[in-house]
């Protein structure tokens, strides 16, 4: 490559096939993420936020365009971007160390003695501070430790690039608050590469060093990129003053709740919205049909 | 109450603290409807005439179990002393000459009632592991796959509802051609009853798993997919402990209809068993013998009740979410 574009998105379009024909989510998504950032998407929900993430990780292929990770093409999943699901994603029938080393087994299979392994699950448990309870399985456990788990699993990848999809977003405000502060801690450790993707303006300003505006979908495309340049270390309480983080809320804000309001009723993001149930509504009609596969056979 | 007894109450479903409430609740409601079974049982047995006399009421019946428990020890005293008599005969043999050649015979007594269980049993469980291991690992494959769930759900659909004893005649004819050999390691009729069993009760288990396998979350899916693991590797740490539930939701349907198909091929293919003891009985005639048969359908009644407690029990230990309820 002749830039040194440590991840970069190009053109990237996709379409996802609906029975009125191929529905366009993303269009001509363009972004250049530098080592070590930390970038937030945000955008109202339906504009294809994830959609984004997902091809990131591979788990979604772009129709057009495409991803490079340090000069190479992404087309399929794998460690090197982690992904931290939103709701954990947690395997739960293995403890907390058991769900790391799974990951920890497969990315450093080759490369690290068991001894070697053993102390990185515990280094990374420890950096998300569930050193007291590694041994306890998700459903013993608070949402926020699960986070923290899931977390650390994503962490002991060593990944690239980290990738987070709403990894807060459904806990309470002050678990939320809770994480982000360790969140904060380890990025300034570990100084990884971050994309994440929130509703949430507060958190936005305070992670980000970039934040991503989406606009509204369908063929939802980056509206605004705002730069955050407030220092680092960041404390909420001394923020929550601060003239430069209140201008940087405002500048979301004003993007979100003016230029990108959501339309109430008509064109084009409601159209968005509902293709997403209209799938979430086949996969649990499929699931219902197969329950009353089993009740026929139970009964 | 004892420790002890409260354990062995314990697969009853009975709570660990016993105050008196719970213990009406757990005790004293259950034997009431046992008692009022019983009661309808003795008034309408008194009203019921047969050819072979009144239809048993529970006295009877529980005349009829001592006596066929009677028969099974006279006929274990016999075998005992068949071989006392074959060994002491061969002893003397020996004595007069060391060289002699010994030959020792074995009993061929009739199988008693309790011999007709354990036979049973036996045949019940070889067929469902037969079953269970088909259709364990094809559900697996069946259930990952969309298209392989497609194509072969119309051949299952079809196959599940068939009775055992429309394929009685056909497993018989052909366990008859194909399994020949001078020193069978199993009775004929062992496999014809297996392969019935098995053909009969693969289905539940087959489609439980496929369904479980097919319907695991999307996000262990991704996590699978990020991490990169090899299909076994997602086989064995996500699929199937996510599928094992409605896997073991399978194996109980699939046990409980083991059971019962087992009972009628015995009945109707005359192999040994709890089937064919209910069908000689009803042969023979005697006055004894509705008691005789009533005690078999109690005792195989109580079989299938434990069978299924003991897969609740396996599948309590092998479970991972505990705090499900399971009954």
């Amino acid at each position: 490559m002749a830039t040194k574009t440590h991840l970069e998105l190009t053109g990237v379009d996709i379409d996802f096939p609906t029975p009125s024909g191929p529905f366009k989510a993303l269009s001509n998504v363009n972004l250049k993420i530098e080592r070590g950032e930390f970038v937030s998407l945000i955008g109202h929900s339906g504009c294809g936020k994830s959609t984004v993430l997902n091809i990131v990780a591979g788990l979604y292929q772009a129709t057009q365009g495409g991803v490079l990770l340090d000069g190479k093409e992404v087309n399929e999943p794998g460690p090197e971007r982690a992904v931290v699901f939103q709701n954990h994603s947690l395997l739960p029938w293995l403890t907390a160390y058991e769900n790391v080393e799974l990951a920890v087994k497969q990315v450093f299979k080759n490369s690290k003695s068991k001894a070697e392994m053993k102390e990185w699950i515990e280094h990374n448990l420890h950096l998300v501070h569930m050193d007291h309870a590694m041994h306890k399985r998700p459903d013993e456990i608070s949402g926020g430790m699960k986070q923290r788990v899931g977390i650390a699993r994503a962490l002991a990848m060593e990944p690239t690039v980290m990738l987070m999809d709403e990894p807060f977003g459904a806990l309470d405000a002050l678990t939320r608050a809770h994480l982000q502060d360790s969140l904060m801690e380890i990025q300034a450790d570990l100084n990884n590469t971050v994309i994440m993707i929130t509703h949430d303006v507060d958190e936005a300003v305070l992670l980000s060093d970039r934040i991503v505006m989406m606009t509204n979908g369908p063929a939802a495309t980056v509206g605004e990129i705002l730069e955050v340049k407030l220092e680092r270390p960041r404390h909420r309480l001394a923020l929550a003053d601060d003239p430069e983080y209140n201008h940087y809320r405002a500048a979301v804000l004003s993007f979100l709740y003016e230029k990108q309001r959501k339309p109430v009723e008509g064109n084009a993001a409601p159209v968005a919205t509902d293709t997403k149930q209209n799938s979430v509504a086949a996969t649990a009609e499929e699931t219902a049909a197969k329950t009353v596969l089993a009740d026929e056979q139970a009964a | 109450m004892s420790s002890i007894a409260l354990k062995l109450l314990k697969p009853l479903g009975l709570p660990d603290k016993l105050n008196l409430a719970s213990l009406i609740k757990a005790l004293v409601v259950p034997m009431s409807g046992i008692l009022i079974f019983l009661f309808i049982w003795n008034v309408g047995a008194r009203n019921i005439h047969t050819s072979l006399g009144e239809f048993p009421g529970p006295t009877q019946v529980y005349e009829q179990g001592l006596n066929l428990l009677d028969e099974h020890n006279r006929e274990r005293q016999k075998e005992a002393d068949f071989y006392q008599r074959q060994d002491d005969r061969n002893a003397k043999k020996l004595e007069k000459n060391p060289e002699a050649e010994i030959k020792i015979r074995g009993y061929t007594g009739k199988a008693t009632f309790i011999d007709q269980i354990g036979t049973s049993l036996i045949t019940v469980l070889a067929g469902f592991f037969a079953a269970s291991l088909i259709a364990i690992p094809a559900g697996i494959v069946i259930g990952l796959n969309k298209t392989l769930y497609s194509a072969f759900n119309p051949v299952i659909q079809l196959f599940k509802p068939v009775s055992p004893l429309a394929w009685l005649p056909l497993v018989t004819m052909v366990v008859s051609a194909v399994y020949v050999s001078d020193d069978p390691m199993f009775a004929k009729s062992f496999i014809t009853s297996l392969i019935t069993v098995s053909l009969c009760c693969l289905w539940p288990t087959l489609l439980n798993t496929a369904v479980g396998v097919s319907t695991i979350s999307a996000d262990l899916n991704n996590v699978s997919k990020v991490l990169r693991l090899s299909w076994l590797t997602h086989v064995i740490k996500i699929v199937i402990p996510s599928a094992i539930p409605m896997i073991f939701t399978g194996l109980r349907l699939s046990l409980g209809i083991a059971w019962m198909v087992l009972i009628a091929a015995e009945m109707l293919a005359q192999n040994p068993g709890l089937g064919k003891f209910v069908w000689d009985e009803f042969q023979n005639g005697s006055s004894n013998s509705l008691g005789r048969i009533m005690v078999a359908v109690l005792v195989i009644g109580l079989i299938g009740f434990m069978l299924d407690r003991i897969m609740l029990m396996l599948q309590k230990k092998v479970s991972w979410d505990k705090t499900q309820e399971l009954r």
